[in-house]
């Protein structure tokens, strides 16, 4: 199997905060790789390390088989960056900062023109192509930012926070343009603070916490760490409670919902009890909040 | 089915510097206003010394005469103080870590900046220069003269230009960047820009006589007007070349520091 990223023991302080605490990654070639994690959490120091931004203090990682520190031309000319802050001229069209960023990729006059016109009709922006991308909305601007990964083919591409601050809409476009991306081989290393993103997009997802992987795994296997269903009290007008993870036996869930009935809301009117699967929201608490996977009780009022 | 083969090609020659160049330039001229002002700001000024101060300080009315190479100066510095603020607002956008992430000569970026900046300024003062002539503006240089005086002007614009670059580098936004850039616009009138600096109180002739705008200004005015250029001409280029390379070091040290880290 190839590796498209190999990463050993990263290491990264600023001042007196360790920021990677000896991060440990692999993802393999032409896959959909998601770092899940807070903010905060160290996920673009990790972007930053990786497409040779910043140096690791410790560690190392090799990126399209080449070491980022070392060998950091040869990786550039592997990689895309779209980051956080959309990284698109705002003085400039859609079309010449495409144009822009072809002849800086080693294309002709020509090729670049061509390949702008190709990519603005692929992402939907042939219509506002002449206009400057100062007065593009925030999916069109996060459009254009992907886009100009895709000048060129490169291997692998790095998206941090890709639709951070979207509508739902501009995000459903986003993802479905990830996809594509992802279905025609190119490795994508993306970071998210959404777990819907994570379990939507990528073959596999990493838990960043403290610096450190926490958890590793399909969507699906981290979902089996958790356990059994959760069971789940809302009020009247559908606000969640309180919810409890359970074992799965038939023991557990009475012991849930004998839990449940102790809590002074459930009687008041008009309060439900569902159960349901776990979602990689409760596998993402379970493990950034430190304890335990499993019967873990938590008060979930107001986290979103 | 999947690769980790597909590169971008190489560069040639100076195609990153070129497209940086074009982008720049683009900026400027899209940038109308900024364009403006650093074209009429200094017409206005000429025209106000001219006009106004110019016979209080110069009965005999000879005054448009010794202000305009110290105004074309002024007009120099005006228009270069928007590379800080373009350069800065590079740095604090996500586009600066796209550019950092490609193999490409890490100054290009700036190249481009630079080089706007002297066709800018190049241009404004062109403007000033044929509004001086309109306004009674008589110099008595030749050709060869005029050459050389812009020949002066432009490495003038140079050395100002890297300066902006790197205090837009420094600033830790292009608003602050534009604060930091407004210290430096004063430095003309404590020169002999505006009022020949034997009429400066003591303390202050030393410093209109140590400071890089003097020797320019001179070698400006000797060049159009004739006027003795002494050792002039020597300290212009020596101040020029010295705060080139001063502010390209500076620069490039804090372009590595900074970037990738905001």
């Amino acid at each position: 199997m190839d590796l498209a990223i190999d990463a050993t023991g990263l290491r990264k302080r600023f001042g007196r905060t360790d920021v990677l605490a000896g991060l440990d990654l692999t993802v393999a070639a032409g896959t959909v790789f998601a770092l899940l994690g807070p903010n905060g959490a160290g996920k673009t120091t990790t972007i930053n390390i990786l497409t040779t931004l910043v140096r690791p203090d410790e560690g190392t990682a090799r990126v399209a088989g080449f070491d980022v520190v070392a060998a950091a031309d040869e990786v550039k000319r592997r990689i895309a960056l779209t980051g956080q802050s959309a990284a698109v001229d705002e003085v400039l069209t859609a079309t010449e900062n495409l144009v822009m960023l072809g002849r800086l990729s080693g294309l002709s006059r020509r090729d670049a023109s061509t390949r702008a016109a190709e990519l603005a009709e692929r992402f939907g922006l042939s219509d506002a192509a002449s206009r400057c991308v100062g007065t593009y909305s925030g999916g069109m601007r996060r459009r254009l930012d992907l886009a100009l990964s895709l000048v060129v083919d490169v291997p692998v591409i790095f998206l941090d926070e890709p639709t951070t601050g979207l509508d739902t809409r501009s995000r459903q476009e986003l993802w479905t343009l990830i996809r594509t991306l992802a279905d025609a081989g190119t490795t994508v290393f993306l970071t998210t603070q959404y777990l819907e993103e994570a379990d939507r997009l990528a073959d596999r997802i990493a838990v960043l916490d403290g610096g450190r992987i926490a958890a590793e795994g399909t969507a699906d296997e981290l979902k089996a760490r958790i356990g059994g269903d959760v069971v789940e009290l809302r009020s009247h007008d559908g606000g969640l409670l309180r919810e409890l993870p359970t074992d799965g036996s038939v023991h557990g869930l009475r012991a849930a919902i004998d839990e449940l009935d102790r809590t002074p809301a459930a009687a008041a009117e008009g309060v439900q009890v569902t159960i349901r699967r776990p979602s990689l929201d409760d596998v993402f608490l379970a493990i950034t909040a430190g304890g335990g996977t499993s019967d873990r009780t938590r008060d979930l009022i107001e986290t979103k | 089915m999947t690769t980790l083969t597909a590169t971008r090609p190489r560069l040639r020659g100076f195609t990153a510097e070129s497209t940086f160049i074009t982008r720049s330039l683009i900026h400027s001229i899209r940038d109308v206003e900024a364009l403006l002002m650093a074209v009429v700001l200094p017409v206005m000024l000429m025209l106000m010394f001219t006009f106004i101060f110019g016979n209080a300080i110069d009965p005999s009315g000879g005054y448009v005469d010794y202000v305009v190479p110290g105004i074309i100066l002024l007009c120099a510095g005006f228009g270069a103080a928007s590379t800080a603020v373009a350069v800065s607002r590079d740095m604090t956008t996500g586009i600066i870590d796209r550019f950092r992430t490609m193999p490409l000569r890490s100054g290009a970026v700036l190249t481009g900046h630079v080089v706007a900046s002297l066709a800018r300024n190049l241009l404004a003062t062109a403007v000033v220069v044929a509004a001086a002539l309109l306004v009674g503006f008589r110099p008595s240089a030749s050709f060869l003269d005029w050459v050389a005086a812009f020949a002066v002007i432009a490495l003038y614009i140079l050395a100002i230009t890297y300066l902006f670059a790197a205090i837009g580098l420094a600033a830790s936004s292009p608003d602050a960047a534009s604060g930091y850039g407004f210290i430096l616009l004063f430095l003309p009138y404590v020169s002999s820009a505006f009022v020949p600096v034997e009429t400066m109180p003591e303390w202050l002739q030393w410093i209109a006589d140590n400071q890089p705008i003097t020797p320019v200004i001179e070698t400006i005015r000797a060049l159009l007007m004739g006027t003795p250029v002494g050792d002039s001409a020597l300290w212009a280029i020596g101040w020029c070349v010295v705060i080139i390379a001063a502010a390209a070091i500076w620069g490039a040290w804090l372009f590595r520091r900074k970037a990738g880290r905001r």
